[in-house]
């Protein structure tokens, strides 16, 4: 690498049901925040990676076309990133990489989605030739591979309960989630509907409109910023090919091998204890126990206790997901980035209502497919080295 | 570059899968550069779910790949030559010495791209409208021979060279999208390919002839048809020139170039915005010779660069596109000899240590991008010239001033001749 990266601008958009603006304003909203944030205009900006989970999601074809105008983007490179859920985390470290290379001064990372255009479920479960038609959707494939978490870890059924609740507690506290219920309790999520067993409606994430972007950029113009950077630490992604029965889905090498990777540049050698708080990609509670495993900041089978002993609420030792995470708003081609865009908010200083105080070391983490892709950063307050 | 193989691009291939396609072409750019899936340090790859008709259809190509133990990996929603761009970024960082790049596109796999290819469009604005497939295109053409900078003539000469069919023959088929006809369009087709880029020595040691990657670029255009000119194509002229200035030559000085043309009218209109003189264009026979979808413009990477490898060429200059009407541009410079035979660039030092200084900083931070900046209409321009050679850039200049004589007598003329009829009528009432 060339030298420190940083993050310097952070913007985003309300998740939420979004019928009353078009793709592209929903995207410039979070444009124009990450630019505001770091006072740059488009000008300023030497290329555009925008990342976006499947297009049969919501009908438009190679957006960064269409949103040529609304990026900014006209006049300069433009990449679409498309890595299953994990797209943010992989566009986020491929405008770094743009940085690093030297082919770019500073880079604008953007990613949303807008689910409310389309049908999530119906584009995920189209009929394939020589294959089962199962139309199960994301949680209907996730469920077995949970079960058998649970069968391996001994977990009590109420751990995935509980982390539903803590990220719509988290989530009253940021202004930009889709679902804020500051008012959850354990015993709703046990009552309500069973979708997938044990997923519960209450244990999945929503559906999504949103948008999000980061500026990236190098340590000299880093240091110019008006507000405080994130430093890129480490940061690192790993896919896994999806068929074939050695793989193991409820602790994926691939997610293990990103996240030593990236501990390894940062110079973590225990990242429970040396991380402060983690954004990782949740979609349904009980990936919360099963990330933190995978990515190293719990011991295997040991990611439920962690729960179980309030640890990764919001005022333990390593908050999960103090934004509400994906839990509380899942604009998917969006919702990768905004775990790596927390990340840096929180070790900014800069995450209001939901900061953890005192917060200097972070990781966004982003997971896509059949868990087979994955992407981690470790950002920091303190330059790194 | 050390290695590149395609599959033949046929009309249809009903008999494979994705990861059927792509298999064999991996093994035979591996098998030619002496290497294994084990020795590549990166992947990245190109394709489109819409074509597949399915999302997440590049899942399916990793099978190909074998992703396992885990790789390194990332993928375009694009034409596979900007995957071959991320690639070669990717190199620059030292984490690595080789990265393999491949492009799976079935063009022949949607049942009608008539309903495909407008799904590109603003989906408010534009895509309501249904232009079928070649629509734009059609609009572009017609802009170009409405500013005398084409005829059809010119159209059937670019295809009969193509085709080895006599020009007047051609000129009698029917229009398809007025002024272009079915020999004007690139026929849909299947097709893979696949490169193997390696840094420095490791690229001398696979191979005594790699084509070195001098520079490269990528730019974008507005989305809106109605607000660009469309007889121009400054987002390529900006590509050229920023991969002239890595490169260290001109795309004038270009032996061979693999223009990404699914249309016979982009063909004048690229080597004018780039600059060719006496380029050989698509000794490959071009996308006109089959269309595989988002392989289309990795295949022009790879034909630029074959040539350089077998040492016929010392350098070459491939393009590729996306978007209707040219909105999306790459160009990449490739060359015999690395940029600096001397001193070989070790992607293992920092950047600035082998890099001329305007390559490390592209631009000063204070200084404003230039914005891109319509032609004036009623501007004349040279065939051949590109489009900014009749064009002042200076935006405060008022438009009067950069107009020639006529136009302005005509535009006062015409508010005079309008008059003359409201004050007859006048007089009959």
């Amino acid at each position: 690498m060339s030298g420190p990266l940083a993050v310097i601008g952070v913007g985003q958009s309300v998740q939420a049901k979004r019928r009353e603006v078009t793709i592209g304003a929903l995207v410039r909203e979070a444009v124009d925040e990450a630019l505001a944030d770091a006072e740059l205009g488009f000008g300023d900006i030497d290329a555009v990676v925008l990342s976006k989970t499947p297009d049969l999601f919501d009908g438009v074809m190679n957006p960064e076309l269409y949103l040529a105008d609304a990026m900014g983007a006209v006049g300069l490179p433009v990449t679409r990133v498309f890595t299953g859920g994990s797209v943010g985390g992989h566009a986020a470290i491929f405008g770094a990489h743009l940085v690093a290379a030297g082919l770019a001064r500073r880079v604008l990372v953007v990613a949303y989605s807008k689910e409310s255009e389309g049908n999530f479920t119906w584009a995920l479960s189209r009929g394939l030739p020589f294959s089962s038609h199962l139309g199960a959707g994301a949680g209907g494939h996730f469920a077995p591979v949970i079960r058998e978490y649970i069968r391996r870890s001994g977990a009590p059924e109420h751990i995935g309960w509980k982390v539903a609740v803590n990220h719509r507690h988290n989530a009253a506290r940021n202004p930009y989630a889709h679902i804020r219920r500051a008012d959850l309790t354990v015993e709703e999520v046990r009552q309500s509907p069973m979708l997938w067993d044990p997923v519960r409606y209450l244990e999945s994430c929503p559906s999504s409109d949103g948008s999000c972007a980061i500026v990236v950029t190098g340590a000299e113009l880093a240091r110019r910023a008006p507000r405080p950077p994130a430093w890129i630490h480490g940061m690192a992604w790993r896919t896994e090919t999806g068929h074939f029965a050695g793989r193991d889905e409820v602790n994926p090498q691939a997610g293990r091998d990103c996240a030593a990777d990236a501990y390894r540049q940062a110079g973590i050698a225990d990242p429970a204890r040396e991380i402060d708080v983690a954004e990782l990609y949740i979609p349904y509670s009980w990936y919360e126990p099963m990330w933190l495993e995978n990515t190293g900041l719990a011991a295997e089978h040991d990611g439920w206790r962690l729960v179980d002993a309030d640890r990764t609420a919001f005022g333990g030792d390593l908050p999960v997901n103090p934004s509400g995470g994906v839990l509380s708003g899942n604009p998917t081609g969006a919702t990768g980035l905004l775990r790596f865009a927390e990340a840096a908010l929180q070790v900014r200083g800069l995450a209001g209502e939901h900061q953890v105080p005192g917060a200097r070391r972070a990781v966004g983490h982003a997971m896509g497919g059949a868990s087979q892709f994955h992407a981690l950063w470790v950002v920091g307050s303190e330059v790194p080295g | 570059m050390v290695s590149f193989a395609q599959s033949p691009c046929v009309p249809a291939d009903r008999e494979h899968d994705m990861a059927e396609i792509v298999l064999p072409v991996i093994r035979e750019a591996l098998d030619a550069c002496g290497l294994t899936r084990d020795d590549i340090d990166f992947f990245a790859s190109g394709s489109h779910d819409f074509y597949e008709g399915r999302t997440f259809s590049y899942i399916e190509s990793l099978d190909a790949v074998g992703a396992w133990p885990p790789i390194s990996e990332s993928h375009v929603e694009m034409d596979a030559a900007w995957a071959f761009a991320e690639a070669w970024a990717w190199l620059q960082l030292g984490e690595g010495q080789t990265a393999m790049v491949y492009g799976i596109g079935r063009s022949s796999l949607a049942a009608d791209l008539d309903q495909i290819l407008p799904a590109q469009l603003d989906p408010y604005l534009l895509a309501p409208l249904r232009p079928h497939r070649d629509a734009l295109a059609g609009l572009q053409a017609r802009a170009l021979i409405d500013a005398g900078l084409l005829t059809e003539r010119q159209l059937a000469e670019i295809v009969s060279r193509y085709k080895d069919v006599a020009v007047d023959k051609l000129m009698d088929a029917p229009h398809v999208a007025a002024p272009l006809r079915a020999h004007d369009i690139a026929p849909p087709g299947d097709a893979a390919a696949v490169i193997v880029l390696a840094a420095g020595d490791t690229a001398r040691r696979l191979t005594a002839h790699p084509a070195w990657v001098r520079g490269l670029d990528h730019r974008m255009e507005t989305h809106y048809p109605g607000v660009r000119d469309l007889t121009c194509s400054p987002s390529t002229r900006r590509a050229g020139e920023r991969a002239a200035e890595l490169a260290g030559f001109a795309t004038a000085d270009v032996q061979v170039a693999e223009l990404h043309t699914e249309y016979s009218y982009q063909e004048p209109l690229l080597v004018a915005e780039l600059g060719l003189k006496n380029a050989e264009v698509n000794p490959s026979g071009g996308p006109l010779a089959g269309w595989p979808a988002t392989a289309t413009g990795l295949i022009r990477i790879g034909e630029a660069a074959r040539r350089i490898m077998d040492g016929t060429t010392g350098r070459a200059l491939a393009h590729a596109t996306n978007g209707p009407a040219l909105q999306h541009n790459l160009v990449c410079l490739l060359a015999a000899q690395p940029r600096d035979p001397g001193q070989p660039r070790d992607p293992g030092q920092p950047r600035d240590a082998a890099q001329p200084p305007e390559a490390a900083q592209p631009r000063e931070p204070e200084q404003p991008r230039e914005p891109e900046q319509p032609r004036d209409a009623g501007q004349p321009r040279e065939p051949g010239q590109p489009c900014d050679a009749a064009q002042p850039r200076d935006a405060a200049q008022p438009r009067d001033t950069a107009q020639p004589p006529e136009a302005a007598q005509a535009r006062d003329a015409a508010p005079a001749r309008d008059a003359a009829p409201a004050r007859d009528a006048g007089e009959a009432r």
